[in-house]
């Protein structure tokens, strides 16, 4: 280490740093090591200060956000009260406004989004763990992550000119012959649909899933595993029994967490799902979501008032991205880390 | 297994199909011209790259040095409450979706500028940028073994000094990987720069003026009527994703070569 060498002080007055608490073991030694000298205080405090103004700046954020958003929605909140949320027309011209059809669009493409992913997601992180030959095993997860590295506006692109095409010219007129009766998947199949917005949304969600269901596979102790396969398990049940079963609470936080990118996930949705606020049963109609009348319309907006319900859409995808992705941190943390937060030194 | 060979389907179509597609659409005059009006043929998206460099340039100068200093401040002096907070809230900060980020930085910087600025664009990538920088920042440094400290503070080092000379410049490589995944995923963002900066048929590089950007401009072609504009916008993903990759790739072999030099 190339450092200019400090002159040594006469007597150093032997000083604890200020209580640091990295967790170093309980005995904590006291030594010479934490000697520092009196000339450097001053430049320890304005560091300190300024690593803190930046810490600070996190927080700040945060609060800059949530004050922004219920500022602005203030004029939409005054208006229409708890009917925002109720309510079923979406009319800038006359200045009604309901976030019902993008409530329902973004839970309904969301869900739809998950049913698809989920099974997908852990079949491959207990595959790469579990079951899959070690030279495979890295580029495989690499291939996994790759998928999280492409621009939403590239999967979008994607979903226009592949995913669509395929959906309306095979996948939909098979859904509506097979499964026409149920009601979900009826009407003509334009491809433009909550079901494309589903599967593009299914394809950006599975890495997140499997990644972090990957690492809480890895956390279960191999004993568990010996052992469900030392008691005549084949397999099947050990995974079963002996991994899935230890790992539910973090997998299922990575599920949360997919949900929490799902809901707030914009561009690819805005172009594949019609961009419509009605509330359609069948799967293959148009729909809108919070997120995509927020790209659509933001920088169109008319009114005031307008503005203000599209930041109060806004706060609402806010607020509940923010607890479905603390539910999720809780579930992940209990699981690989025993507690929340406490990495050692 | 199945469901691996399933996921892996649709990873090598969207792949093998932009490679194609974008191959096929790019050449000398996307690279170098600006957009050219409906109906003509030709035209380029050059404006549209150096609009994209900027304002991620612009993200970085805000985002870069808060986060670190944030993580700094949780690794150093951050074992406690408080620390803890920020920790949560840069977790949680992560989760926001781009485009609530996008309606702050509007209401932040448009609205006090009046109008759609690259200024904007850049606040509204920065804030996406931090939580990400600040978390790996922290972990990095939490990696640096304790000793190398002390061994600091035995030669009468300030402690400043040593978090800067000798922990920070220790765990550099692993901050310097933070950033570039920071980058990485703020370069593709489209939804928080729709209002902010807005996008520019021409070119800009004054910070408060709507600015032309890559992602935007993908979307803006991706959904227009015209074979053209889509030929373009294949031509501009292939290029994003182009340029994302090389920025990481280039970032990550300096910082090898660099640490071995040092060592």
């Amino acid at each position: 280490m190339a450092l200019p060498a400090q002159p040594r002080p006469d007597m150093p007055p032997p000083q604890p740093i200020e209580s640091t608490n990295v967790s170093y073991s309980a005995s904590a030694k006291r030594g010479p090591a934490h000697l520092f000298l009196k000339q450097g205080e001053t430049g320890d405090q304005i560091f300190k200060i300024a690593m803190l103004l930046c810490g600070l700046a996190v927080l700040g954020t945060l609060v800059l956000i949530v004050y922004e958003l219920v500022l602005r929605s203030g004029p939409s909140w005054h208006a229409f009260g708890f009917k925002f949320f109720a309510g079923r027309d979406w009319d800038p011209v006359n200045e009604q406004f309901g976030a019902l059809p993008f409530i329902y669009g973004t839970l309904v493409s969301s869900l739809l989004a998950l049913i698809i992913a989920v099974p997908l997601s852990i079949g491959v992180a207990v595959f790469t763990t579990e079951m899959c030959p070690k030279a495979l095993r890295g580029p495989l997860s690499f291939f996994v992550e790759l998928l999280a590295a492409i621009p939403s506006v590239v999967y979008g692109l994607w979903a226009i000119f592949v995913l669509v095409p395929i959906l309306s010219n095979y996948v939909e007129p098979f859904l509506a012959r097979t499964l026409g009766w149920t009601g979900f998947f009826d009407g003509p199949p334009y491809g433009i649909s909550m079901l494309a917005a589903g599967i593009i949304l299914a394809i950006m969600i599975v890495p997140i899933i499997s990644s972090i269901t990957r690492e809480v596979l890895m956390v279960v102790p191999q004993h568990q595993r010996e052992a469900a396969l030392a008691l005549g398990a084949t397999r099947w049940e050990m995974i079963r029994l002996g991994v899935l079963r230890n790992a539910r609470a973090g997998i299922m936080g990575g599920i949360i967490l997919g949900l929490g990118r799902a809901l707030g996930e914009t561009m690819a949705v805005t172009m594949v799902i019609g961009n419509r606020p009605e509330i359609a049963k069948s799967l293959f109609a148009p729909g809108y979501t919070m997120a995509s009348v927020l790209a659509n319309e933001f920088s169109e907006a008319t009114g005031d008032l307008n503005l203000a319900a599209l930041i109060e859409i806004g706060l609402a995808l806010f607020l509940v991205t923010i607890v479905v992705n603390a539910l999720a941190r809780l579930l992940v943390w209990s699981v690989t880390r025993g507690q929340p937060a406490r990495a050692s030194a | 297994m199945l469901t691996v060979v399933l996921v892996l389907v649709p990873l090598f179509a969207i792949f093998a199909y932009l490679i194609y597609r974008g191959v096929g659409s790019i050449n000398w005059a996307f690279l170098t011209q600006t957009p050219k009006p409906v109906g003509e043929a030709g035209g380029g998206m050059a404006n549209a790259i150096v609009g994209s460099v900027f304002i991620l340039a612009l993200a970085s100068v805000i985002g870069v040095p808060i986060g670190v200093g944030a993580g700094i401040y949780l690794a150093e002096y951050g074992r406690n409450r408080f620390g803890d907070a920020i920790r949560f809230t840069a977790d949680v900060l992560n989760g926001v979706p781009s485009i609530v980020i996008g309606i702050v930085a509007y209401s932040i910087v448009v609205l006090y500028q009046k109008h759609f600025s690259a200024l904007a664009g850049g606040v509204a990538l920065a804030i996406m940028m931090i939580p990400t920088i600040t978390r790996t920042t922290e972990e990095m440094l939490l990696l640096v073994p304790r000793a190398l400290r002390e061994a600091a503070y035995g030669l009468g080092i300030p402690r400043w000094r040593t978090t800067l000379s000798i922990t920070l410049r220790t765990a550099t490589s692993g901050v310097i990987t933070g950033i570039m995944l920071a980058f990485a995923r703020v370069a593709g963002e489209t939804a928080p720069l729709l209002f902010t900066a807005f996008g520019n048929q021409f070119w800009n590089l004054r910070a408060n003026q709507p600015t032309a950007a890559l992602p935007l401009q993908i979307f803006n072609y991706a959904i227009s009527p015209y074979d053209e504009w889509h030929r373009q916008a294949w031509a501009g993903a292939l290029v994003l994703i182009v340029l994302i990759v090389t920025a990481v790739a280039a970032v990550r072999f300096a910082v090898r070569r660099g640490t071995f030099g040092a060592a």
